[in-house]
C-alpha cells in the first residue's frame, strides 16, 4: 500500500520532470529571440530590401522566398504523396515487398537534409536544367518532406476503423466511392498534421536550398519560378557567420520573422483541421 | 421459389478450412435463420451471400452460391450488395449525421435527386420503425443515437438501397431486450417483402422468428429444417444438445 504510493509520486516527479526538461528550453528559445528580436521588427523591416551589405533595411525578399519554396514544396508533396498513402494504405496487397517500401518510406524521413540537397542538385538544377532556381528548390524541399507526408497520411488513413470500410462496401459502394466518402474525410485531420510538420520542416531546413536555389544576396523579388530567391533560413546562416558586423537584433529579427512565418502557416493548417475534427461525428 | 442456392461450398482462409461442404437452399420471402456455436462458421456462410469475404486476401472458396440462378461471382460486385443488403452485429452507423447515414448507399449508386433521396430516406427509416423516434433530428450525429436506435438506423440504411435479400449477422448482440424485440418486430414486417438470412447466437431467437432454422456446428451443415420441427423434434442428437444448452 504505501509502497504503491511512493511509486506513484516516484513516477509522477519523472514524468513531470520531463516534460518541464522539454517545454523549459522551448519557452527560453522562444523568449530570448522575441526579446533580442522584437527591436529590429518594424515595417521597413518587413518590406524592403537589404540594404549596406544586409546590414540595414529590410529581409522582405528572404521572406518571399521562403513563402514560395515552402508554398511550391508542400503543391508538390502533398498530392503525391496523400495518392501514395492511398495507394500503400487501400489498394497494395500487405506483403513483404509493401511492408519493404513502407519502411525504406518512413527511413527516408531520417535522411540528413544535406543529402537532399545534393541529390536535388543533381537532379533537378543539372539533369532537368533547372538551373539554381525556386522550381528546383521547391521540388527538393517536396522530396526531403514527402516521406513525412506520406507517413503521417498513411497513419491517418489506416487508423480510420476498417468496420467502416465494410459497412460502406456492404451497401454496394464501390472502393473508390468508400475511399473518398468515408475513409478520407475522416483522414484529413492526421494527414494536415502530417502536413504541418512538413511546412515546419520545409521552411526551416538550409541544407536543402543551399545548392538549389539560394541566393547569397539578391535585393529584388523573384519574377519567375526560374529565378533564384533569397531565404530565411540561408539569410539568417548568411548575416550569422559570412558577412560581419551585422547588428545583433537584426539577426534576431530574421530569426523571431522564420518563427512565426512557420507558426502562421502552421496556424493556417491547425485551423483547417479543427474545422474538420469538429465535422467528424463519431 | 428459391431466392439463394448454395451448393457443395467449401472456404478456407488460408489453411483453415471454415464451411465443409454446406448445401442450402434459401426461399424468398422466409427467414432463415442460422444458429451454432461460435466459430461454427455461420458468419462466414452469411458473408458468402454478399462476397465479403473476399475483402480477406488469404480466402479461398469451391462450390457455388447462386442469387435467382445465377452465379454470385458473375454479378458486379456492387450490383450484388446492392441486391443482398447486411446488417451487422454490433451497430456501425458511419460518421455521418442519420440522414446521410441513409442516403449515403442511396447517392453511391448514382441517385442525386435531392426530392427523391429524401424520399427514400424517410421511407427506409419508417420501415425500419425508427422514423418517429427521428425525424426531428435528422441532422444530428448518428452517433447520438441508443444502440438500439442505431441498429434500427443501420437496417434503414440497409432498406434504402433497395435491396431483395437482407443478411442479418447477429443483429441483436449488443443490444438489451426491448431494443431486440424491436428488431425482431421490424424483421418479421420485412420479411414479406424481403428474402432474409439471420445469423443469431440466441437460440430463442431462432426460435421466435425464423421459418426454418440451420444448426452448423465445426464448419458443417448439421441439420435445416422448419423453426418448430427443429425446436421440438430435431433429427440429430448434437441439435438437441445444442437447443437445450448442452454446450454452446
Amino acid at each position: 500500500m504505501r509502497n504503491s504510493r511512493r511509486s506513484e509520486k516516484i513516477a509522477f516527479f519523472f514524468l513531470f520532470l520531463a516534460t518541464l526538461l522539454i517545454v523549459v528550453p522551448v519557452g527560453l528559445i522562444i523568449a530570448i529571440i522575441i526579446q533580442k528580436g522584437l527591436p529590429a521588427i518594424n515595417w521597413q523591416f518587413l518590406s524592403d530590401m537589404p540594404r549596406s551589405g544586409m546590414r540595414a533595411g529590410g529581409i522582405l525578399p528572404a521572406i518571399v522566398g521562403t513563402i514560395y519554396l515552402v508554398g511550391g514544396a508542400i503543391l508538390f508533396a502533398l498530392p503525391i504523396g496523400l495518392l501514395a498513402a492511398i495507394y500503400l494504405s487501400e489498394y497494395s496487397r500487405d506483403n513483404l515487398l509493401t511492408r519493404m517500401i513502407k519502411l525504406a518510406i518512413v527511413n527516408l524521413a531520417g535522411v540528413p537534409s544535406v543529402v537532399y540537397g545534393l541529390f536535388g542538385l543533381a537532379l533537378f538544377v543539372v539533369f532537368c536544367k533547372f538551373g539554381a532556381s525556386i522550381l528546383s528548390g521547391s521540388l527538393t524541399l517536396g522530396i526531403m518532406i514527402l516521406p513525412l507526408i506520406i507517413t503521417s497520411s498513411r497513419e491517418a488513413l489506416e487508423s480510420v476503423p476498417d468496420s467502416f470500410r465494410e459497412v460502406s462496401l456492404s451497401l454496394g459502394a464501390s472502393k473508390w466511392q468508400t475511399i473518398r466518402h468515408i475513409v478520407l474525410p475522416n483522414a484529413v485531420p492526421g494527414i494536415l498534421t502530417g502536413t504541418i510538420l512538413g511546412l515546419g520542416r520545409a521552411a526551416g531546413e538550409t541544407a536543402p536550398i543551399l545548392f538549389t536555389v539560394a541566393a547569397f544576396y539578391l535585393p529584388q523579388l523573384p519574377k519567375s519560378l526560374f529565378d533564384q530567391a533569397m531565404a530565411l533560413p540561408y539569410h539568417l546562416y548568411v548575416i550569422s557567420t559570412q558577412v560581419p558586423n551585422v547588428d545583433e537584433k537584426i539577426r534576431y529579427g530574421t530569426a523571431l520573422v522564420l518563427l512565426f512565418l512557420v507558426l502562421f502557416m502552421n496556424l493556417v493548417a491547425i485551423i483547417i483541421r479543427y474545422h474538420f475534427r469538429k465535422k467528424k461525428k463519431w | 421459389m428459391v431466392k439463394v442456392e448454395v451448393k457443395n461450398l467449401n472456404t478456407w482462409f488460408g489453411l483453415l478450412h471454415v464451411l465443409k461442404g454446406v448445401t442450402i437452399d434459401i426461399q424468398a420471402n422466409e427467414i432463415l435463420s442460422a444458429i451454432g456455436p461460435s466459430n461454427s462458421g455461420k458468419t462466414t456462410f452469411l458473408r458468402m451471400l454478399n462476397r465479403l469475404n473476399e475483402l480477406e486476401t488469404n480466402f479461398k472458396m469451391e462450390g457455388l452460391v447462386n442469387l435467382e440462378g445465377k452465379d454470385v461471382r458473375a454479378i458486379d460486385v456492387e450490383l450484388l450488395r446492392k441486391k443482398v443488403g447486411m446488417v451487422f452485429a454490433l451497430p456501425l452507423p458511419l460518421p455521418l449525421s442519420i440522414f446521410e447515414n441513409v442516403a449515403y448507399g442511396v447517392r453511391m449508386h448514382g441517385m442525386h435527386n435531392k426530392g427523391k433521396i429524401i424520399e427514400r430516406v424517410e421511407e427506409a427509416l419508417k420501415k425500419a420503425y425508427i422514423w418517429e423516434e427521428v425525424k426531428d433530428r435528422l441532422e444530428e450525429s448518428a452517433f447520438k443515437l441508443s444502440g438500439g436506435q442505431q441498429q434500427r438506423l443501420c437496417i434503414a440504411r440497409t432498406l434504402a438501397v433497395e435491396p431483395e435479400v437482407i443478411l442479418f449477422d447477429e443483429p441483436c448482440s449488443g443490444l438489451d431486450p426491448i431494443s431486440t424485440a424491436k428488431v425482431e418486430e421490424a424483421m418479421l414486417k420485412l420479411k414479406e417483402n424481403y428474402t432474409i438470412v439471420l445469423v443469431t447466437n440466441n437460440v430463442k431467437q431462432a426460435a421466435r422468428v425464423g421459418d426454418r432454422t440451420a444448426f452448423f456446428l465445426s464448419g458443417e451443415l448439421v441439420e435445416l429444417d422448419k423453426t418448430e420441427k427443429m425446436f421440438t423434434a430435431p433429427a440429430d442428437q448434437r441439435t438437441d444438445d445444442y437447443i437445450r444448452g448442452k454446450f454452446g
